[in-house]
């Protein structure tokens, strides 16, 4: 089954087209990674798909069902997004409590008081963490924060913006490890955009290659391991990622 | 190898916090010749406060000692503010990570340029715009007469990051301080702008403290790495034998990195209770 179908898709922010023509298919259970430079439109997709940005053309369909232009409840609780920046996405005055029990107020969700604490253990957190306020967490433990939020009304879709961009490498393994265990667990389907190739490797099934708003190539993540890209710019976006890794093989 | 021309002995940045004071960077020792030097380490780790310390940049309430802090066989500490200006810039200079943040947004380019040249150098007009235009091209931009007109909001990342490699070389300092020069670039841009440095450099015959997060970037365009954790130096190697890294830290750093080629099912993570960490 398809979770996401985009169609001839054009986004705009007022008289620029930051996204043209994008045609894509994500499969149910799926973990596929939009990857790019900055200024891609790579993350207005997920924007748009979100109800974030919404001047659009063209079709976004989603399990089904096509996406209206903005923002509405029952989506929401079906699709979810993680964005990079831990700091910025948390309300700095709400406790973590707070945080991840609002979306299950706003959608009427009972049991409000043991899903949080549900929520915390799911993604490794203390529950000693719940009554704090964001700037007492690390960045780590803030992301993990986000996440258990997207979480909070169980969405079949996650949208994750960068989600490990912001940390340092290490907590990056831990945050990818924790998404990787979630979406086995749960069967989710994630749209993921990354600027980091080794990353994809690592998460995903498949890949599209974005420049200039258009997709370049679509592949699946063999042959990004191998670096056999059709496309002459998805091989030079390889070979500048590449040097890293064949210096660390040991 | 040179006359070293940056020594450091026993440096330590001290910040008050409600529950007393800490050292952020704690005992760091290192010496500079004419060769390049990376500083990894993660967040909070006192590599970025290193090359602070070192240009007198910390500004109260943190404090900064060292047993020995000395440029050229001169030592920093005795010098007054405005002998410190003299060196600072001048014969050490430093890039910041993000040109966005870094550039007056309401002077043109080659105004900026100019300036950094005319504070440390008596030229007279004419041979100040030959210089900025000459450095310019040394950056590798191709039409230096256009960019100088140009405001820092109508370049792009990779060419405000030039931009500010030449306002911090045009005075010929003998030591650049790079931190984290290219974390704010895409990936094809990072690469021409580490080269431009890297041969800059070399050709100048600078030394160069590269402060990263990154340990393959930093392994690829130094000589020698030096793996900072919690104020500490874990320790020093070449680059070359990065891979053959004996401290469980900086094994632990180099196998959280996911891999082209990746077919592990989980990233192995640091024991932080280890090292005590934040």
């Amino acid at each position: 089954m398809t979770a996401i179908h985009l169609q001839d898709l054009d986004i705009y922010y007022g008289e620029s087209r930051a996204v043209q023509g994008v045609n894509l298919d994500v499969a149910s259970g799926e973990s596929f990674a939009l990857v790019g430079e900055s200024g891609s439109g790579k993350s207005t997709i997920l924007k748009a798909i979100m109800g974030l940005a919404p001047d659009w053309t063209g079709t976004i369909e989603v399990d089904g069902a096509a996406r209206s232009h903005g923002t509405d409840r029952a989506f929401s609780a079906h699709c979810q997004m993680v964005f990079q920046d831990p700091y910025g996405s948390l309300h700095p005055r709400k406790t973590i409590d707070a945080a991840l029990a609002e979306p299950l107020l706003i959608h009427g969700k009972p049991n409000r008081d043991k899903r949080v604490v549900e929520l915390l253990a799911e993604v490794g957190l203390d529950a000693r963490f719940r009554f704090r306020f964001p700037h007492q967490l690390s960045g780590g433990q803030r992301q993990r924060v986000a996440i258990a939020r997207a979480l909070a009304l169980e969405p079949k879709l996650l949208l994750l913006d960068e989600p490990t961009s912001a940390l340092d490498v290490s907590i990056q393994a831990e945050i990818l490890n924790l998404l990787k265990r979630l979406r086995r667990e749960r069967g989710l389907t994630y749209l993921m955009v990354t600027h980091n190739l080794p990353v994809v490797s690592f998460m995903c099934d498949r890949l599209a290659v974005m420049r200039h708003g258009k997709i370049v190539e679509t592949a699946d993540v063999a042959t990004l391991r191998s670096g056999q890209f059709d496309s002459a710019y998805a091989r030079d976006l390889y070979r500048l990622s590449e040097p890293d890794q064949t210096e660390q093989t040991p | 190898m040179s006359a070293p021309l940056l020594e450091v002995e026993n440096l330590t940045v001290t910040f008050p916090t409600p529950s007393g004071p800490v050292n952020v960077v704690d005992g760091v020792s290192l010496t500079l010749g004419t060769e390049r030097l990376g500083i990894v380490g993660e967040s909070g780790s006192g590599k970025s406060m290193t090359g602070r310390a070192i240009l007198g940049l910390i500004r109260p309430p943190g404090r900064v000692t060292a047993d020995k802090l000395a440029f050229e066989g001169t030592e920093l500490q005795s010098l007054s503010a405005r002998q410190m200006r003299k060196i600072r810039g001048a014969r050490i200079s430093m890039v910041m990570q993000d040109p966005k943040f870094s550039l007056n947004p309401v002077m043109t380019v080659g105004r900026q340029i100019a300036e950094a040249l005319r504070t440390h150098e008596n030229l007279p007009r004419r041979d100040v715009k030959a210089r900025v235009a000459e450095m310019l091209h040394s950056v590798r931009i191709t039409d230096p007469e256009r960019v100088m007109g140009l405001y820092p909001h109508e370049v792009s990342g990779g060419m405000g990051q030039r931009i500010m490699i030449a306002m911090m070389l045009i005075p010929r300092p003998r030591i650049l301080i790079a931190d984290e020069p290219t974390s704010a670039l895409d990936v094809s841009v990072q690469g021409q702008v580490l080269d431009l440095i890297d041969d800059l450099v070399r050709d100048n015959g600078m030394g160069l403290l590269l402060v990263s997060h990154d340990l393959h970037l930093v392994g690829r365009y130094c000589d020698r790495v030096m793996v900072m954790n919690a104020g500490r130096v874990v320790e020093t190697l070449d680059a070359r034998n990065l891979h053959a890294a004996q401290h469980p830290y900086t094994k632990g750093l180099l196998a959280a990195v996911p891999r082209m080629n990746e077919t592990r099912e989980v990233l192995p993570t640091l024991d932080r209770s280890q090292w005590a960490a934040t």
